[in-house]
């Protein structure tokens, strides 16, 4: 099995005050419902709109001045709206899933392998 | 055939076999491609001196599944969990050559094993860019070096993209498995593209000096052999073949003695490879029959392809043929070179005046060199010579090859003289 981060992304002017997945709101219940069922979904969150968001950033690096600037990090067309973590046999199976998703309908959906964390 | 070329052949055609074998008993992608690498510097040096062993595939799979141990045996210090992925073998002793036979499993087991290859080289989740190496340098077994060589790039940009690609399909998790039915005909469609896009980069690089990458064009016959036996229901598999041994049959014709390109209506016709061109015939009939009267895009390509391999001069073209598989081509594909070509031919058939009437409407192709060139011809028969001389000044400015554009300027010279 493998795990995956589904990204979210959504058009930046179209979400700037309002997620646009609340229209979508049943079709994310039963998108998530399916995936629980079927033993996918391993977790996942909504994030509020990038007016809220702040970005850090420590100059100079480690033990330096903390820099922040409101709003998100680049000037990106798209903008990160929520994630799911799926854990699915291969990929294929986590693209069948991800497509399933509605902001792949009207935005973009990244999906990122999980890194395993060596712990000491 | 030399010594030594028959040894690189030998490589090349089973290599991609043991690889498949490999990379089903491994489960790791690129574990199996280091150990065939390994074991193919191994059967050089060997075969070189004790000539070819009779099961040269038994060979190599014995020394590249020893190779695959050596490098699964030392990860495993690091991550024990990675031997169990290592099904046989890890407890036998690795030099049973009978046992290695049965391994490869019978002819079924190897087919299926090679498909998974193919799907997993052209996944679309690869890059375009990636699956083309990847098919070049697993199924076709071609030198990074040479890959690199074919497409203009550093031998350092070609072997980083061959290790990106290995690794995001072992990191990513991309499947070694053949597609679902439901899936089937969009991803034989991608691996079918691959091997297009390799042939057409043979015959038209987009810049540089040279018309023809004959190495290439050899490649992609290769991989759409390897492809017709692995599918030989497939029609549009078998149907890219014949597409394929049509245009490669004329390679020897495509360049005249002193390197000048020489276009299809200009070719010496006696040059072309009639073997090939017999051989493209009997696997285009082969695709009608498994078509079932519906012809996809490559077989349609492959007729066209016919049409003036068996035509013994370009003036005595079957060109209400080439017109009407043109207007069949033209309801599948809204490729406005199609327009064009059909253009063509309308200029043959009907002449100059139902030809310009036909070029004119082709949108889409203000900056091909070859719709102006093929304005520039219509207007010249008709007589219209200062429009003729503009439109091929045009198309000398857009052409993408040094050899396109002295083809071109010799035209002009030509026509002010005549």
């Amino acid at each position: 099995m493998a795990l995956y981060v589904a990204l979210l992304y959504y058009d930046r002017d179209q979400y700037w005050d309002e997620p646009p997945e609340s229209e979508f709101s049943p079709e994310y219940t039963a998108f998530a419902r399916r995936a629980t069922e079927a033993g996918v979904m391993r977790g996942g969150e909504k994030l509020h709109p990038v007016t809220t968001s702040t970005t850090i950033t420590v100059s100079g690096g480690k033990g330096g001045d903390v820099m922040l600037t409101d709003g998100p990090y680049a000037e990106a067309k798209e903008v990160l709206g929520g994630y799911f973590v799926l854990e699915t046999a291969d990929l294929d199976e986590a693209i069948a899933w991800a497509a399933q998703i509605p902001a792949a309908w009207s935005g973009k959906i990244e999906l990122r392998p999980v890194a395993p964390v060596v712990r000491p | 055939m030399s010594a030594n070329d028959l040894l690189v052949d030998v490589l090349r055609t089973e290599g991609p076999r043991v690889l498949a074998t490999l990379a089903r008993s491994t489960g790791d992608f690129a574990v199996a491609e280091d150990a065939l690498s390994e074991a193919a510097i191994v059967a050089m040096r060997t075969w070189k001196q004790d000539g070819i062993p009779d099961n040269p595939r038994a060979w190599l799979t014995v020394v590249a599944r020893r190779k695959a141990f050596d490098v699964l045996r030392r990860e495993s210090a690091r991550h024990a969990k990675e031997t169990e992925a290592f099904g046989w073998g890890a407890q036998a002793p690795v030099d049973e050559l009978e046992e290695v036979i049965e391994a490869i499993g019978p002819d079924g087991t190897l087919r299926d094993d090679l498909l998974r290859l193919t799907f997993i080289c052209c996944h679309p989740a690869l890059s375009r860019e990636a699956q083309v190496a990847l098919a070049l340098r697993t199924l076709a077994r071609l030198e990074v070096a040479a890959i690199a060589r074919a497409f203009l790039v550093p031998e350092a940009t070609m072997a980083k993209r061959l290790v990106r690609a290995r690794a995001k399909i072992a990191t990513a998790k991309i499947p070694y498995a053949i597609p679902a039915d439901a899936e089937l005909p969009g991803r034989l469609a991608g691996v079918l593209a691959v091997v297009y896009l390799i042939a057409t980069e043979a015959h038209a690089p987009t810049e540089g000096e040279r018309i023809t990458r004959v190495d290439l064009e050899a490649e992609a016959v290769r991989l759409a052999r390897l492809l017709a036996e692995l599918m030989p229901d497939e029609p549009e598999v078998l149907s890219l073949l014949a597409l394929l041994l049509f245009t490669s049959a004329r390679t020897p014709a495509r360049t005249n003695c002193d390197g000048e390109a020489v276009m299809l209506p200009d070719q010496d016709r006696s040059l072309w490879d009639t073997a090939a061109i017999g051989e493209g015939s009997s696997w285009l009939s082969r695709a009608v029959a498994w078509s079932g009267g519906v012809a996809g895009p490559y077989q349609l390509q492959a007729h066209l392809a016919a049409a003036h391999s068996t035509a013994p001069t370009w003036k005595e073209t079957d060109w209400d043929r080439i017109i009407g598989l043109y207007d069949l081509l033209g309801t599948i594909t809204a490729n406005p070179v199609v327009t064009l070509n059909r253009a063509i031919a309308v200029t043959e058939r009907y002449g100059p005046e139902a030809g310009l009437a036909a070029l004119e409407v082709v949108r889409g192709l203000e900056r091909s060199h070859l719709w102006h060139a093929a304005l520039a011809d219509a207007l010249g028969r008709l007589g219209r010579r200062g429009e003729a001389a503009r439109e091929l000044q045009t198309a000398i400015s857009l052409a993408p090859t040094e050899p396109e554009r002295r083809l071109l300027q010799a035209r002009l010279g030509t026509a002010a003289s005549g």
